[in-house]
């Protein structure tokens, strides 16, 4: 199920579409942990495999999604792509070298933003701590005011520049730790969930900014999230992660066709009412006076005998969204007792 | 100090290898000055309420030695002097690694992954967090303190000893530096392993403040032979008193501080560098 | 009652979870209890009797300031109450509408916790003193009860003070510096650092009416049996610290209301 091609040898090659060389090439990665459970003294030790057998490649200018239910495996790779963690099986190289061994160097070519916690210095004003930045990558100063100019323009950052981090709304601290993950000009660009937790507006300004870097930099993308949008907004190609394994690579049409996802009418009735039971759909959810039915046959028969039977307000017909054909796919490879 | 792979190259590679990371932690700590910079009014009275806690402490010191007369055969300015040696040396090694206890707080919240993806060694990004010029008002005291004392002391100054005590003065300060970091390492195994490696770090403060003979031979051993912390104050007081060692030591122990501290700093980096290891090989 | 019987068995609840991190404590505990001592008998060595005080006397006071350290958290120059963060991050102003009184409910928890680290923090570095030094116990059941007594008092006063400096969060923008010094002036006036025995005699008497000897101090002497006790006894001792206790929980009560009220005017 993995697109897996034949690595060639020039790394620093602009992109060039589908073409391009590859900046992260990972065969047979995988990551086992050592467990030690129970009460002191009669402890069992376990191995648990994080990530097994993954294997992939991504050329620069992709923007690639890394999907996958929590405890899947994604912060394990990614910690093994950008050095943190070491692997314990296959091999990975990332922009040419070996993340566990030229970790330092490496970090002068990648990006990294975590979501959930900010690389930045929570008792500084965000300016000292993009200066902090500067000199911990080494910009020279005309090339780090350069960018700061233009970064501070496209993320909108003028307005909160002076105040410290901790008092940075989830936007605008998002926004900061982009612009200092991109000062030092990264080639690769490493995002874990970079819109979680932001509203509609923030998440839209990020996704704009991302797409815009991509193609004007060709900065390559690699982004963990459970936000759907996100992936559609912005990704041309998924990576499905499930139980340590990769369940699917390719692009966004590749999954929605990989697993048949029925399409949905809802139905607004005029009164709350139990759920509709017709031939052909069956009834998924209700709330309220609005019900959700998955389709099974032809929609104009079903439409037509739902309005015969009931007082219909309203009529939407959905196509399948990726996010259900995501769902459909965990429900497809995971028992439904591990899911969360 | 990272990671080992420093690409090939002259001397002046090599120096600027050494020096980098000594650049780096300027830099760090030079934003946090500048931070804690912007409420001088609060800087000045954290500064002020740890300098009158030293000098609770030299007061502690002054009843003692009231109170027994001479202890290991020191007197009072004496065990000033033995004071001022270990409070300086700690409080500098305080205010440059101290930080490092934090360790496990960075593991927690996963600041050390954000400190991992940075070009730099995690060692100086954890060691120049929260740098704060507030921890003067410990050293500033006890330099004070071991001026006053050397005054007071009847000394025979040599060129030599004149020499050799800023020696000794900076041996102490890394031998501190290296206990600093090898407990905090402690940290990357056991996490709630702050407190006791406190046990070490100030605990072994407490220990130096004073002669360390009146302790006995064992404890004057293993401090001497195991945890190197004899090198911070007792043998460097002897050495500018020339007295002979109370308990008939070695008194080449004396003039071994700096190959002492080297090799204290050297076992430091290994531990920081197993530790780190160890964490990147289990993500916790 | 029945809720602050609840809040304090959970106080003595949360800290049972903390098992690493009470053998850490205790063994730092007992290093610096041990330092301490032998500091101090070198001393004696070269002094039999202090102020009434001789190297057994001096040695116990040591074990049981170090005991009580984790009750009365007399040496943290952090704020050692969650209830400080909660006034500085403004969450407070929730817990001061709840029907159940600000004061007793942090007295309940932090009394659940002192207990905890008492038995199996406190008592542990004790019992280390008593293995390597001739730490004196107590004569029998009566003056064991009252030297608990004492010590419970002590946990009282310990928590009183750290209320104060907490609310203080609600005048003071930042509170941290008023905790520092609190730290590091705290275990040199309770006779923490060194027995107020062995200070010059004048300071030693006006230190010994202070609230802070109240926790360390006037419990050791208890222990002890001295005749430089408050009142010349035990029971004027425990007087002294009991009215410690009431004062300072008086003031927590009506800094209590000053806050509540400043609160409610001023919406937070």
């Amino acid at each position: 199920m993995t697109t897996r091609e034949p690595a060639t040898e020039s790394p620093t090659e602009p992109a060039a579409g589908a073409a391009a060389a590859p900046i992260i090439e990972a065969v047979g990665l995988g990551r086992d942990f050592v467990l030690t459970e129970g009460p002191f003294l009669r402890r069992t030790r376990r191995t648990v495999s994080a990530v097994q057998d993954v294997s992939f490649t991504v050329r620069t200018g992709e923007i690639v999604g890394y999907l996958g239910p929590n405890g899947a495996g994604k912060s394990s790779t990614m910690k093994m792509l950008t050095g943190i963690l070491t692997p314990t099986a296959g091999s990975v190289r990332v922009a040419g070298m070996e993340p566990s061994r030229q970790r330092t160097r490496l970090a002068r070519e990648i990006g990294v933003v975590f979501g959930q916690r900010t690389t930045l210095w929570w008792d500084l004003p965000l300016r000292d701590s993009l200066t902090l930045t500067r000199h911990l990558y080494r910009v020279p100063a005309a090339a780090h005011a350069e960018r700061l100019a233009e970064l501070t323009e496209l993320l909108e950052l003028e307005p909160f520049l002076g105040t410290p981090v901790r008092q940075l709304s989830l936007g605008q601290r998002m926004r900061g730790d982009l612009t200092a993950a991109l000062l030092h000009a990264p080639r690769l660009l490493v995002l874990d969930e970079p819109t979680i937790g932001l509203d509609v507006v923030s998440k839209s300004t990020i996704r704009e900014f991302l797409l815009k870097i991509n193609r004007e930099r060709g900065t390559t993308i690699l982004i963990t999230t459970h936000d759907l949008g996100d992936v559609e907004r912005l990704c041309d190609r998924v990576m499905v992660i499930d139980k340590g394994r990769l369940a699917f690579d390719g692009g966004l049409p590749e999954l929605r066709a990989t697993v048949p996802t029925p399409r949905v009418l809802v139905v607004d009735l005029v009164a709350p009412a139990p759920a509709i039971e017709v031939e052909g759909a069956t009834t998924v959810r209700v709330d309220g006076p609005r019900q959700w039915l998955e389709l099974a046959d032809n929609p104009a028969r079903v439409i037509a005998e739902v309005a015969r039977e009931h007082e219909v307000a309203d009529l939407t017909l959905r196509e399948p969204d990726i996010e259900g054909v995501v769902s459909a796919l965990y429900r497809g490879t995971v028992p439904a007792g591990d899911r969360t | 100090m990272a990671d080992g792979n420093t690409p090939p190259g002259g001397p002046a590679r090599a120096a600027a290898a050494v020096l980098r990371p000594v650049r780096d932690y300027r830099r760090l700590a030079w934003i946090w000055v500048r931070a804690v910079a912007q409420y001088p009014v609060s800087l000045a009275l954290m500064s002020l309420a740890v300098a009158v806690s030293v000098l609770a402490q030299v007061g502690a010191v002054v009843i003692v030695f009231g109170h027994a007369g001479t202890l290991a055969g020191f007197t009072v300015y004496e065990g000033l002097m033995v004071f001022g040696l270990a409070a300086s040396a700690f409080g500098i090694a305080d205010m440059f690694m101290g930080a490092v206890e934090r360790l496990g707080r960075h593991i927690r919240s996963g600041s050390l992954d954000a400190m991992l993806v940075r070009p730099v060694s995690p060692l100086v990004q954890v060691a120049a967090d929260e740098f704060s010029p507030r921890r003067l008002g410990k050293v500033v005291p006890a330099l004070a303190v071991l001026g006053i004392a050397l005054a007071g002391t009847d000394v025979e100054w040599t060129l030599g000893r004149a020499l050799l005590l800023p020696l000794m003065m900076l041996s102490g300060v890394l031998i501190c530096c290296a206990i600093w970091v090898a407990t905090g390492c402690l940290q990357f195994f056991v996490a709630d392993a702050r407190e006791a490696a406190n046990s070490l770090t100030y605990g072994g403060q407490a220990l130096t403040e004073y002669p360390i003979a009146i302790y006995g031979r064992e404890i004057v051993r293993s401090v001497t032979y195991v945890v190197p912390l004899a090198f911070v104050s007792w043998q460097p007081a002897l050495l500018v008193l020339d007295r002979p060692d109370p308990l008939g030591m070695p008194e080449a122990l004396r003039f071994a501080g700096p190959v002492i501290a080297v090799l204290a700093c050297a076992g430091a980096a290994l531990l920081w560098r197993f530790g780190l290891r160890h964490y990147r090989s289990t993500g916790s | 009652m029945r809720v602050h019987a609840a809040v304090y068995a959970r106080g003595l609840h949360r800290h049972s979870t903390y098992r690493a991190a009470l053998v850490a404590g205790a063994l730092t505990n007992s290093v610096f209890g041990a330092i301490n001592a032998m500091v101090l008998l070198a001393v004696f060595a070269a002094r039999p009797r202090i102020s009434g005080y001789d190297a057994g006397d001096a040695v116990t006071q040591v074990f049981v300031g170090q005991a009580l350290i984790a009750v009365t958290l007399i040496v943290n120059t952090a704020p050692s109450l969650d209830l400080a963060e909660r006034v500085r991050t403004g969450d407070v102003a929730t817990d001061l509408l709840r029907p159940v009184s600000l004061l007793g409910w942090w007295l309940a928890q932090d009394l659940g916790r002192a207990t905890f680290t008492f038995f199996f923090r406190g008592v542990p570095t004790f019992c280390v003193g008593l293995l390597l030094f001739d730490v004196v116990l107590p004569g029998g059941p009566v003056h064991a009860v009252l030297v608990l007594a004492s010590f419970a008092l002590a946990a009282v006063v310990g928590f009183a003070l750290r209320y104060l400096y907490s609310l203080s969060g609600f005048w003071l923008l930042d509170t941290r510096g008023l905790w520092t010094v609190a730290g590091l002036v705290g275990p040199v006036v309770s006779g923490m650092l060194l027995p107020l025995a062995l200070f010059p005699s004048v300071l030693a008497d006006v230190l010994r009416l202070l609230p802070w000897a109240s926790m360390v101090q006037i419990p050791a002497e208890i222990l002890l049996g001295k005749d430089t006790l408050p009142g010349g006894s035990v029971f004027g001792a425990l007087l002294l610290q009991a009215a410690w206790a009431a004062a300072l929980l008086a003031l927590g009560a009506w800094a209590t209301g000053r806050a509540t009220r400043k609160v409610v005017i001023q919406g937070g």
